[in-house]
């Protein structure tokens, strides 16, 4: 079955056999490339604990007796062939009923008949087939989203149903062309267009009602006070010409304007279904881990784990709670905690924080504390995380909606104060007039439009906005705190240098010869280590023999003949003990200031890769960009070793602080912002999440999209990163279209409310100023939104180019004035 | 022109019947997930299928 088909690895092999078994070959002819590289083989173990009830009374959707519903996400759902194949599971197991996957979520939907599948063989198929179910606790946790979407487009469609349905009533008014049709017609247009408007005012409205109650009652004034009371004196004044036979009313101007603002809200709520902006800690963790107990080893949900509890941690596995170490060789790495770059070694009894990650050999541990409780989890226990910050009380629409307001109700109680004295029949007619034609749609369309667009054309960049409302609160930044780890800096090919061990016998570098072996060999390891060794050599691949892994020491193989070990020092002297020559002390001894990854060839230790962080291309750029515009700080939960490099960088003034607990960071931010200081937060790790969420604008620097990111406003592709200062300044532009957009329709306003305020409103006027004012102020804001994305685009190619310079040059270059110099 | 009603309620009665389609649609979900359809069909139809209709074409 399988003969004359090459395979990657034999997870694919094994993929392949079982899909052409049940008849599901046409996988294979949908995609060039369908499936994922399964990462490692299946577990079944793994998944036991889904068969717990408390469990699964968290993950399933529905269940009874029989049958179960399940929303998985799978994050390898990548092409048309993944949902071919998992739309059509039924053909590999007869326990799975329909399925249906949301491709934009990453989600698939499967019923399963419970006593024919269990759910835990059901995850352990997906993942077997290469779509590993994601499942962590924060989304457990997580509470369906609000159909808030269906009833937009219910209150949006009902309003486009009246108000296209009134409109052509309306028509034959417009032209005077009514007189033929007899007072009948006047009056059924009339009473047809207010049964129309009615569910107009009372349902598509709704949420303006609301919010203007809301704000109300906290004497706010936002931008929803003048729409409602524009809406509720055109109704009534609507109502009173039909029952006095006076003309058909301004319904049709009424249902265009509701039409036309819940639009403009739909197209605002601009939502990124693969990101989430809100996890925190508990999305980072995962789900289960190995309990080790008296009868063995046992796969436990975390939400069970107590304290005193044994825990088996095996390579790159989280500590889900704080913990003292039992046994094994701990090397901790919390760069996601306290952004430390370094792992650290621990002993026996030692006391390990939530969070990190163990690197090496299996370790035992003894939790110490609940989950909850422990020292990353407090973090969120802060009062910063309480307060939802998402209410735009603030936003340039309210802060101008408040002058407005006031003025409008001036100047219509002014006309009717002056039509009352000179023709009192006159006096209610202009006052309700003056307030339909100030009914701010355009004001209202202005903002949502300018940010809306703006944040489309971020997302194409790979900048993702929260809501678009952070573009606002980007425009008001004036300072930026960066994160060190993660953040300026990175861990790629850059940072690897190689040293000899033997400087004086032999050449420094490693031949071109060697370089290849070592890279031929490096490149079947998925270690990161590895990757970047492979990354910073040139090579082409060649066949290696006797490839061996051990977790934690190193990999071994033979490569065109010659033996190559590559791993930690210590493991490499076990292993060519006797035909190792005698490496001098002071070497070994060094103080090491980045991880190190020996090579012995031959049985001949050759010498050591140093890998360090290396500054993120273009950087040094981006500093001195944002310097001149933008008060700078630096925070770091590393040591000090680098202060006087990012001194340099960031100029004299600028604040750095080393040694930074998450909760430092946190109240640095808002020591900042007691003085009046408004604070953009970049931050990369669960270390940053306090002052991310502290600060008026969190961004996340992240490699890539839809992994996990701590809870921000902005999640940024780390690629992307050199082009922040254009993009501030693009919010900046953005503020000021939105401002230009408050000037048109206020001209607008300024003709259409002398004509009501002399008393000459007619529907006509009405039917063409509001739709006009309102069209204008979409094209401009849509317009030159577009026009500054464009420009954004543009530069990006200019960055593009001197990042390619950039990385040819591969040392850690952090003297930028020298480097454009040259 | 009295004749001008009944064109009027017919209009209403169409636009009406669209709405309902239109409120049955949202509510059926059609809205919530619109890349999906876009890519199943691509790949609904059984590969024997697909020759049969092309061989027709020709």
């Amino acid at each position: 079955m399988t003969e004359g088909k090459a395979f990657c690895c034999f997870g694919c092999q094994t993929v392949f056999s079982l899909l052409t078994e049940s008849g599901l070959e046409q996988f294979y002819e949908l995609n060039a490339a369908p499936g994922a590289r399964i990462r490692e083989p299946a577990r079944r173990a793994r998944w036991a604990f889904l068969d717990d009830p408390a469990i699964q009374e968290q993950l399933l959707d529905f269940a009874d007796e029989r049958q179960a519903r399940v929303t998985l996400h799978l994050p390898a759902i990548h092409c048309v062939a993944c949902v071919w194949l998992l739309e059509n599971l039924f053909k590999l197991h007869p326990g799975i009923g329909h399925s249906q996957v949301n491709f934009s979520r990453r989600e698939a939907a499967i019923v399963f008949t419970r006593d024919k599948i269990k759910f835990s063989e059901l995850a352990a198929l997906l993942a077997s087939i290469g779509y590993e179910p994601e499942l962590t606790l924060g989304e457990t946790e997580k509470a369906t989203p609000s159909p808030w979407r269906k009833k937009a487009w219910l209150q949006i469609g009902v309003a486009g149903f009246a108000f296209g349905n009134i409109m052509l009533m309306s028509l034959p008014f417009y032209f005077g062309l009514d007189s033929s049709n007899g007072p009948w017609f006047k009056a059924m247009a009339g009473w047809l267009s207010l049964a129309f408007a009615l569910p107009v005012v009372t349902f598509s409205a709704a949420d303006f009602w609301r919010a203007a109650w809301l704000s109300f009652r906290q004497h706010a004034l936002t931008l929803e006070v003048p729409i409602v009371i524009g809406l509720t004196a055109i109704y009534f004044l609507s109502a009173f010409e039909v029952f006095s036979q006076r003309g058909p009313g301004y319904c049709d101007s009424l249902c265009g304007l509701i039409f036309f603002l819940l639009c403009g809200r739909l197209f605002q709520k601009k939502t990124y279904d693969r990101l989430t902006f809100d996890r925190d800690y508990k999305g980072f963790f995962p789900l289960s881990v190995v309990r080790k107990n008296s009868g063995g080893e046992t796969t436990v949900a975390i939400s069970r784990l107590e304290t005193g509890d044994h825990l088996m941690l095996r390579n790159g596995e989280l500590l889900p709670a704080d913990a003292r170490l039992v046994s094994g060789e701990a090397c901790i790495d919390y760069s996601f905690v306290t952004g430390e770059s370094e792992p650290v070694s621990c002993a026996a009894g030692a006391h390990l924080f939530a969070g990190g990650r163990q690197v090496g050999g299996a370790i035992e541990v003894e939790t110490v504390k609940p989950v909850a409780q422990s020292y990353l989890a407090t973090l969120w226990n802060h009062e910063a995380f309480r307060k939802n910050r998402d209410h735009d009380l603030d936003s340039l629409t309210n802060r101008y909606s408040r002058r407005f307001t006031k003025l409008v109700v001036g100047i219509a109680l002014a006309a009717a104060a002056f039509w009352l004295f000179r023709d009192p029949a006159r006096a209610l007619k202009a006052f309700t007039s003056v307030l339909i034609v100030a009914c701010p749609c355009a004001i209202a369309l202005a903002a949502p439009l300018t940010h809306g667009t703006a944040q489309r054309i971020l997302a194409r960049l790979k900048i993702f906005l929260k809501n678009a409302l952070v573009i606002e609160r980007m425009a008001g930044v004036d300072t930026i705190v960066l994160d060190k780890t993660g953040t300026l800096t990175c861990a790629d090919a850059r940072g690897v240098s190689f040293q000899s061990a033997d400087c004086e016998t032999r050449n420094a570098e490693l031949s071109a010869d060697e370089a290849q072996w070592v890279a031929s060999l490096a490149r079947h390891s998925t270690h990161p280590n590895s990757i970047r060794i492979t990354k910073s050599l040139a090579y082409s691949a060649l066949p290696v023999a006797g490839f061996r892994e051990t977790p934690g020491c190193g990999i071994e193989g033979e490569v065109a003949g010659h033996n190559i070990l590559l791993g930690a020092r210590a493991w490499l002297e076990k292993q060519i003990k006797s035909g190792m020559r005698k490496v001098e002390s002071g070497n070994a001894t060094e103080t090491h200031d980045g991880s190190f990854v020996s090579v012995a060839i031959d049985g001949v230790l050759r010498g050591e890769f140093k890998l360090e962080n290396s500054l993120r291309p273009e950087v040094a750029e981006l500093i001195s960009q944002l310097g001149g515009r933008f008060e700078l700080a630096l925070l770091s939960g590393d040591n000090e070793r680098e202060a006087a490099r990012f001194q340099k960088l960031f100029g004299e003034h600028a604040i750095l602080k080393f040694n930074q607990s998450p909760a430092d960071k946190l109240n640095f931010v808002r020591e900042l912002q007691s003085r009046g200081r408004k604070v953009m937060m970049v931050g990369d790790g669960l270390n940053d999440a306090g002052a991310l969420k502290q600060a008026e604008v969190g961004v996340a620097v992240v490699e890539e999209i839809g992994i996990f990111s701590p809870a921000s406003d902005v999640i940024l592709d780390a690629a992307e990163l050199p082009r922040l200062a254009n993009v501030l300044r693009f919010a900046r532009n953005a503020a000021r279209v939105v401002r230009a957009g408050f000037i048109i329709s206020a001209l607008y306003n300024l003709v259409g409310v002398s004509i009501a305020a002399a008393g000459f409103l007619s529907p006509i006027v009405c039917a063409i100023l509001m739709p006009l004012s309102s069209a204008t102020v979409v094209a401009f804001a849509c317009g030159t939104t577009a026009w500054l994305g464009r420009r954004l685009h543009a530069e990006k190619v200019l960055v593009e180019n001197s990042d390619r310079h950039n990385l040819q040059s591969s040392t850690f270059n952090l003297q930028p004035i020298t480097k454009e110099a040259a | 022109m009295s004749v001008i009603i009944i064109l009027i309620l017919a209009s209403l009665l169409v636009g009406l019947i669209f709405l309902g389609a239109f409120i049955w649609s949202v509510r059926s979900g059609q809205y919530e997930d619109t890349l999906t359809p876009s890519l199943r069909i691509l790949a609904d139809e059984p590969k024997t299928k697909i020759s049969e209709t092309k061989s027709k074409q020709k």
